[in-house]
């Protein structure tokens, strides 16, 4: 596209070294955003892509002023963001109406709050109205409106305050699948054709589609913690296409980085890293890598299904037909891999030989190939040694809690001990008592019992 | 309030500081007051003329409009302090758990004492005091609310005011005040209920060879049940009924009902209240007008002065900070003479007690509690099968809750006078009549949350047991009481403040000039006030108050976190 805004050698927003860390009460500060750069240029249209726990809104946030980096700067016309920036707004996911306020109070807000005079605020807002198209609804309030007009609401509220940079926070996620697109193209109408002063757009996004359907510059994140793993021109000319085989060429792009960058963050660190040696509790610690979160249900559903079609299939595809984002699917793309049950290359899941075994078999037979491989994983192992070492072979959540927070955050600890529970209730490893909160073992969960009874699963297949 | 982990581990210690530094403070005022010639006492007699009853009805409510209006200001500043400064959080938080949960009537003498020196031979430094106790007894469960509004508010809400530079007054204005306004206005409510109770009692009490009136509606009831003029109690009582009514007509439905629209709910709800107040209101051309002609420009004015002159004023920093210093080191040097003042006069206090006054006054509290728990057990032997037959018949619901919220509204103490006269007539001493007052002020609490709770029963569970073809006792064990827990749990707890405070109007009553008493804490309170052991008073009341906060802390708290988490129906 041509750049018709105000063109000086300034870029408009500038990122130096972003660090973002949340500190924990035990000391062990956990790292969201690892020296981002990043610069946004004047009449660009910047979709920040990553999976869901990524940062991005993190660093989106940052970029606003909203949130302060723990290291490094955010440059705004060459000028550093002390404060919430009053040349940016905000579009939120959840729309941030306020419920007590009509639609034109809401998008007044931000005028009230610049002191414009009221007969000034009545004339722009009912403009700005107009513009996205609620003329009529000036005195409803939001709960009197669809999902789709409560979003336009969330426009112009942000739009009514002239920005110069929109910042949006996974906008159209909220919606329907039509809403969102009728939304998404207007929009871009209302951009391309420069109907609102706006220097450059910034869209946090995990929908490759819909990256791909409205920026001009894609900056793919990876996770654990968030770095700048890809930045990616979209020359393709607007209106764009979905059929078009340009544009499904450039998805299917997108698609293998995003999984790609997903595999390099891969839980893998079973060994300790080479060149510490000399630290042996370091390296006790680094092996505590976060489980994916993926149901099981979902993760057989989905072997079963690539093995119907050969034990091969684009993720891509199987995402879109099974009306996935790839947020959702990666996930369970990434416990089949923890279970040596298939393999992610290329954007292709294929099925390895246990995948292929675990895709014929019955329930009772999947639970002893999930028991076999939770074994292996440091969590599980912990756990197991626990419970075994204990007397009466129980112990509180609490102590397992406190162990996790020492690695993860207060939340992600508690989420992933309640993973850890439904996985070993399911592989039968252990039980969990919900009142009493102990996670125990059962008679025929005792190690010897455990032996003998992995032997007759093993003879048994 | 029942949060993370670490938060309770932190405020067990503030806990101890915080007791500490209250106890400190009673013995202060303690100290002070006995320090200063009594005064000289109240009243004349209490007229029982028919005539005066509106007028009586209108002090009665101004005590409590004046009480109220403090309680809004204290909420305010209060909440705002804990909601935004974190180091005043660490210190106000606990300290509001304490105090919601000691008794509040134990104090009436002692700030009595300290207000009537005050004003010695007046009769400001009296209706000082029972402004003063009424306050003490409604503002804590407003404070909650507000500071629980104010932590709850999302973040993509608060955002979006960051985002847009709201000014910190218009912040309050569009966000933070509309997000608790519903709390707010529901605790208004009961903290408005709660007042009754309080100023029945406090405005006419003996204190040492004493006795203390203020004209009003709680006077005249004590007076007429004294002389046994029993037309004149109910006429006394039905205009209480009625100013309630009244209240709850003109004020309270019709701010419920405008307060629904602050509700965050994005689905267009059934609405819970209507007032056809609130209808006529909002029709209303006068209103209307007042509201375009007077509150918008008003609103226009505040919102450029905080916008325009705040920033302004706050640009002379230095000169702030300087001040911001100046009163700090003040406030500082006040609490440490406080702290210094009230050791002695504790110290002074504790000379003149012995081993046997506590030990006394630790078995006193045991019978309290006992009679506390046969009240309870009573409350929850009736209202429970009868809430849960309301509940599961909505039919019944429709036209029986505004019946049982009027009988609710009266406040036991109102009752009391009549009651006890009832009683001492029919026979049967204060042993006996204790108790039923202790229920008279809980039960209901424990039938609105039942009732509520059982009507909260989803219709899908109900027809599941049906199929199932569960009946009588297995019904009521596995759905019934399981859905109703919660809800039970709830109506208890403030069932059971209510009970400890009622204890000391129950356990102790002058009636016809006679004094009758029953052992317990209660009586122990009230008779130490009466006779002037200020010693004794202030350890009882400690006791007592200790007593409150332990078992808040080992029974209740962890039954409601139970509850919520076991027996939640979301």
């Amino acid at each position: 596209m041509t750049i018709h805004r105000g063109t000086t050698s300034e870029p408009l927003v500038k990122l130096l070294g972003v660090t973002k860390m949340y500190s924990q009460p035990d000391n062990y500060d956990i790292l969201v955003l690892d020296d981002i750069n990043l610069t946004i240029e004047r009449g660009q249209f910047v979709a920040l892509l990553g999976p869901s726990g990524s940062g991005k809104s993190t660093l989106l946030r940052i970029i606003t002023g909203l949130s302060e980096p723990s290291y490094g700067s955010v440059l705004y016309r060459g000028r550093p963001v002390t404060g919430p920036n009053p040349h940016a707004s905000m579009v939120f996911q959840s729309f941030a109406l306020y419920p007590w306020l009509t639609v034109q109070q809401n998008v007044e807000l931000g005028l009230t709050a610049k002191g414009v005079p009221l007969a000034a605020r009545h004339e722009k807002a009912l403009r700005l109205i107009d513009l996205i198209g609620l003329n009529g609804y000036e005195d409803a309030f939001p709960k009197e409106l669809s999902g789709g007009m409560r979003q336009r609401v969330g426009f112009a509220r942000a739009l009514a305050v002239d920005p110069e940079l929109l910042c949006m926070d996974e906008p159209f996620s909220a919606l329907d699948f039509l809403t969102a697109e009728n939304l998404r193209s207007e929009l871009l109408d209302l951009w391309v054709d420069s109907k609102i002063p706006l220097q450059a757009i910034l869209m946090v996004t995990h929908g490759i589609e819909e990256a791909v359907y409205m920026a001009d510059r894609i900056v793919i994140l990876s996770k654990n913690p968030a770095r700048v793993a890809e930045d990616l021109t979209i020359a393709l000319p607007y209106p764009r296409n979905r059929k078009s085989p340009d544009f499904v060429h450039l998805v299917d792009q997108v698609y293998k980085i995003v999984t790609d960058t997903d595999e390099d963050h891969k839980p893998v660190s079973i060994s300790s890293p080479a060149g510490s040696p000399q630290k042996p509790e370091e390296s006790e610690r680094a092996r505590l890598d976060p489980i994916p979160y993926g149901h099981l249900s979902m993760l057989s559903g989905l072997l079963e299904l690539v093995s119907d079609r050969g034990g091969r299939d684009d993720l891509y595809h199987l995402g879109s037909e099974l009306l996935l984002e790839v947020d959702d699917l990666l996930p369970v793309t990434d416990t089949a891999e923890l279970f040596h049950l298939a393999r992610v290359s290329e954007g292709d899941l294929i099925l390895t030989e246990q995948g292929k075994v675990f895709a014929e078999v019955d329930v009772a037979e999947r639970k002893a190939i999930i028991r076999k491989e939770l074994l292996d994983i440091p969590l599980f192992r912990l756990i197991g040694r626990v419970l075994e070492s204990k007397t009466n072979h129980a112990m509180v959540r609490d102590f397992f809690i406190d162990i996790l927070e020492e690695h993860f955050s207060q939340d992600q600890a508690e989420r992933q001990l309640m993973l850890a529970i439904n996985w070993g209730r399911f592989a039968d490893l252990f039980h969990y008592d919900t009142d009493t909160e102990l996670l125990y073992l059962a008679e025929d969960q005792l190690p010897e019992a455990e032996a003998t009874l992995l032997g007759q699963g093993q003879a048994d297949s | 309030m029942f949060g993370s982990r670490q938060t309770e581990s932190r405020s067990s210690y503030a806990d101890l500081i915080i007791g500490v530094a209250i106890l400190a403070l009673i013995s202060l005022a303690i100290a002070w007051a006995t320090h200063k010639p009594h005064g000289i006492s109240g009243t004349g007699a209490i007229s029982l003329s028919y005539a005066k009853l509106p007028l009586d009805a209108a002090y009665s409510w101004s005590r409590m409009a004046i009480a109220y209006l403090i309680s809004l200001a204290f909420t305010m500043v209060y909440a705002y302090s804990a909601a935004y400064n974190p180091r005043a959080e660490k210190i106000l938080i606990p300290l509001l758990d304490i105090l919601q949960s000691v008794p509040i009537l134990s104090f009436l003498p002692v700030v009595l004492l300290a207000f009537i020196n005050l004003f010695p031979g007046s009769h400001l430094g009296v209706n000082l005091a029972s402004i003063v106790l009424i306050f003490t007894g409604q503002v804590w469960n407003m404070v909650f609310a507000l500071y629980n509004g104010l932590i709850t508010i999302p973040r993509d809400l608060r955002e979006t005011a960051l985002s847009l530079q709201l000014t910190p007054w218009q912040r309050f204005r569009t966000l933070e005040l509309p997000f608790a306004m519903g709390g707010l206005v529901w605790n208004s409510m009961m903290s408005w209920a709660g007042g009754w109770f309080f100023l029945m009692a406090a405005e006419m009490f003996s204190l040492g060879h004493h006795q203390y009136q203020l004209q009003g509606l709680g006077s005249y009831l004590q007076t007429a049940a004294n002389q046994g003029r029993w037309g004149k109690e109910f006429l006394g009582l039905a205009s209480l009924v009625a100013v309630i009514v009244v209240m709850d007509q003109l004020i309270w439905r019709p701010l419920l009902a405008w307060s629904d629209k602050f509700k965050m709910e994005m689905v267009e709800g059934e609405a819970q209240f209507h007032s056809v107040v609130l209808v006529v209101l909002r029709r209303s051309r006068l209103i209307e007008w007042a509201q375009t002609a007077l509150l918008l420009p008003m609103v226009e004015a505040i919102d450029h002065f905080f916008g325009i002159g705040i920033p302004r004023w706050r640009r002379q920093s230095r000169w702030l900070t300087s001040a911001a210093g100046l009163v700090r080191t003040l406030v500082t040097a006040g609490i440490i003479f406080a702290l210094f003042t009230a050791l002695e006069g504790g110290i002074r206090l504790a000379a003149s007690l012995n081993l046997h006054t506590l030990l006394v006054i630790c078995l006193a509290t045991g019978a309290t509690l006992l009679r506390v728990l046969v009240s309870l057990a009573i409350s929850v032997a009736w209202t429970v099968p009868v809430g849960v037959w309301i509940g599961l018949n909505p039919r019944f619901a429709k036209s029986l809750t505004p019946i049982s919220q009027i009988a609710a509204s009266v406040p036991a103490t109102a009752l009391f006078p009549g009651l006890v006269a009832l009683l001492f007539v029919l026979g049967g001493g204060l042993m006996l009549a204790s108790v039923l007052l202790m229920v008279l002020g809980t039960q209901w609490y424990i039938l609105f949350n039942v009732i509520a709770g059982a009507s909260a029963i989803p219709e899908d569970l109900k027809e599941a047991a049906r199929m199932f073809g569960l009946k009588g006792s297995h019904i009521w064990r596995t759905l019934i009481l399981p859905a109703i827990f919660p809800y039970l749990i709830t109506g208890l707890i403030t069932a059971g403040g209510g009970a400890w405070n009622a204890s000391i109007v129950a356990e102790y009553v002058s009636f016809r000039g006679h004094i009758y008493t029953t052992f317990g804490v209660g009586g122990l309170i009230a008779h130490d006030s009466n006779s002037g052991h200020f010693a004794a008073l202030l350890v009882a009341t400690s006791i007592l108050s200790l007593t409150v906060v332990v078992i808040n802390r080992m029974v209740w708290r962890p039954l409601y976190r139970q509850a919520t988490e076991r027996y939640s129906l979301s």
